[in-house]
């Protein structure tokens, strides 16, 4: 058993150079070897020597390698999935759609998703998460109503509840009076199996009414009784040994201030609104998460590091850009290379309006003058002194 | 309804901290950039103001990585 002490001493003076993650390997395999200092040096020695070989090199183009990287599976994609899968009744947009609306950073994801979790108190309970679920969803009266009519001769609303969904939503005849009070539109009469809304009369009657009845109607139906806005639908389903709420529908920042909510772990499909709400870091994390999860779903096998390359390009300016003509290749600060990508014409036209200056100093620009390219071997360049030369030669 | 929640706790959340000046400094020695190179941070940023970083300020955070276990990056805090 080499010992401890030594151990941890050569470790700490490699540790500026290797990450985290190998060096809690080698620790890990360094400590049940029994041998001496001379082979650990020699081990370590030789670990350093390899991480430093596989770094990538000044000059390698990791950016069009990971284009490529997840160009060529996409491809695979489009030719052998169905884009929707059902979690339920659920519908998920998955494969490439969702691939291309992440990276166009799309304001609003076409299926918007939230996984809530719950906390230690509602986590294990199914009972308690259902009721949760039912906090979360957003019910109208239209959700328990069998009818909404109105009644022209007496001039109100008449409205039919719908005892089984009552029950299916847990929404009491207390809450559906309270949602309605809060309209203010009319006096509120309990009529056995029905609810009636007396509007007030006013003198201008005829057509006018009618339209007006109409419209006032619609505000009944609409009526918010609970729930989040946004959130269609709440189901809840079995994640490992808890219960989880999956929702239709994305309304991040509230859900999360909702008790019995763990905000440590809930999370959207929206990345707009992890943005907004816990910050652009968080946000990259999510487009990470987001890519990784289409491609692994879809058996895809494509190296973490790409996609991390993706979204720190996408979050580099401290908002979540779309890679594309409105992003990450529309920003570029180079006249030609922008003109070379989409919509030649206009950047040449406003490039030269402006008077701007291209220092030639990215790939495209240098490719279309006829130099050679900074990438690789081309990105060093070598200044001779002839005053140098000559001096030290004298010497 | 409105609780304040602890963004900072949330598990997609790294660490956030406000450099001094003088680190600031040997940082950007280090690197041997400009501040305005290194990625931005908007000011109005949640967790910029959680942390109540002024524009002009160098935020060092440390990630979670899944390659290198753990990976310190800085944001430069610019206003908007």
């Amino acid at each position: 058993m080499a010992s401890q002490k030594l151990l941890e001493k050569k470790i700490k003076k490699i540790e500026k150079l290797l990450p985290k993650s190998i060096i809690n390997e080698l620790l890990a395999k360094l400590k049940d070897l029994d041998i001496s200092e001379d082979k650990l040096n020699k081990i370590i020695k030789e670990v350093v020597k390899e991480y430093r070989y596989v770094e990538v090199d000044p000059g390698e183009a990791v950016g069009t390698v990971a284009a490529q990287s997840i160009g060529e599976p996409s491809t695979q994609m489009t030719l052998r999935t169905f884009h929707y899968a059902g979690v339920r009744e659920l519908n998920v947009t998955l494969g490439l759609p969702r691939l291309i609306e992440i990276v166009d950073a799309r304001r609003e994801p076409s299926t918007p998703i939230m996984t809530v979790y719950l906390d230690e108190e509602h986590r294990y309970d199914k009972t308690k998460a259902i009721e949760m679920a039912r906090k979360i969803e957003y019910t109208t009266i239209e959700n328990v109503a069998k009818t909404i009519d109105v009644d022209l001769l007496t001039s109100s609303i008449i409205i039919v509840l719908d005892k089984e969904m009552m029950k299916d939503k847990g929404v009491t005849l207390e809450q559906i009076i309270k949602a309605l009070e809060r309209l203010k539109i009319g006096k509120i009469t309990i009529e056995e199996e029905q609810i009636r809304i007396s509007i007030p009369q006013q003198e201008a009657e005829g057509i006018v009414k009618i339209s007006k009845l109409n419209k006032l109607r619609e505000k009944v139906t609409n009526a918010r009784i609970k729930g989040l806005k946004g959130v269609k639908r709440a189901i809840v389903q079995k994640k490992g040994n808890e219960y989880v709420i999956i929702t239709d529908g994305s309304n991040f920042s509230n859900v999360l201030s909702i008790k019995g909510v763990d905000h440590r772990r809930t999370i959207t499909n929206d990345i707009h609104e992890i943005e907004k709400v816990l910050g652009i870091e968080a946000a990259r994390i999510a487009i990470v998460n987001e890519i990784m999860k289409v491609l692994e779903d879809q058996g895809l096998d494509v190296d973490i590091r790409h996609i991390l390359l993706i979204a720190d390009m996408m979050t580099r300016t401290g908002r979540v850009r779309q890679v594309g003509r409105h992003g990450v290749s529309g920003e570029k600060p180079s006249v030609l290379a922008r003109a070379a990508f989409e919509v030649t014409v206009k950047h040449l036209l406003e490039g030269a309006a402006r008077g701007e200056i291209d220092e030639l100093k990215g790939i495209t620009e240098n490719v279309i003058v006829g130099q050679i390219i900074p990438l690789g071997t081309g990105i060093v360049e070598l200044y001779m002194k002839p005053s140098f030369s000559k001096k030290s030669e004298s010497k | 309804m409105v609780r304040k929640v602890k963004i900072l706790e949330h598990e997609l959340v790294p660490k956030h901290e406000v450099l001094s000046p003088e680190e600031a400094l040997k940082v950007l020695k280090k690197l041997g950039i400009t501040p305005d190179k290194l990625p931005w941070i908007r000011a109005s940023d949640p967790v910029a103001r959680a942390i109540r970083a002024k524009p002009g300020d160098i935020v060092k955070i440390t990630r979670k990585s899944p390659t290198a276990g753990e990976t310190v990056v800085y944001r430069y805090v610019v206003p908007g």
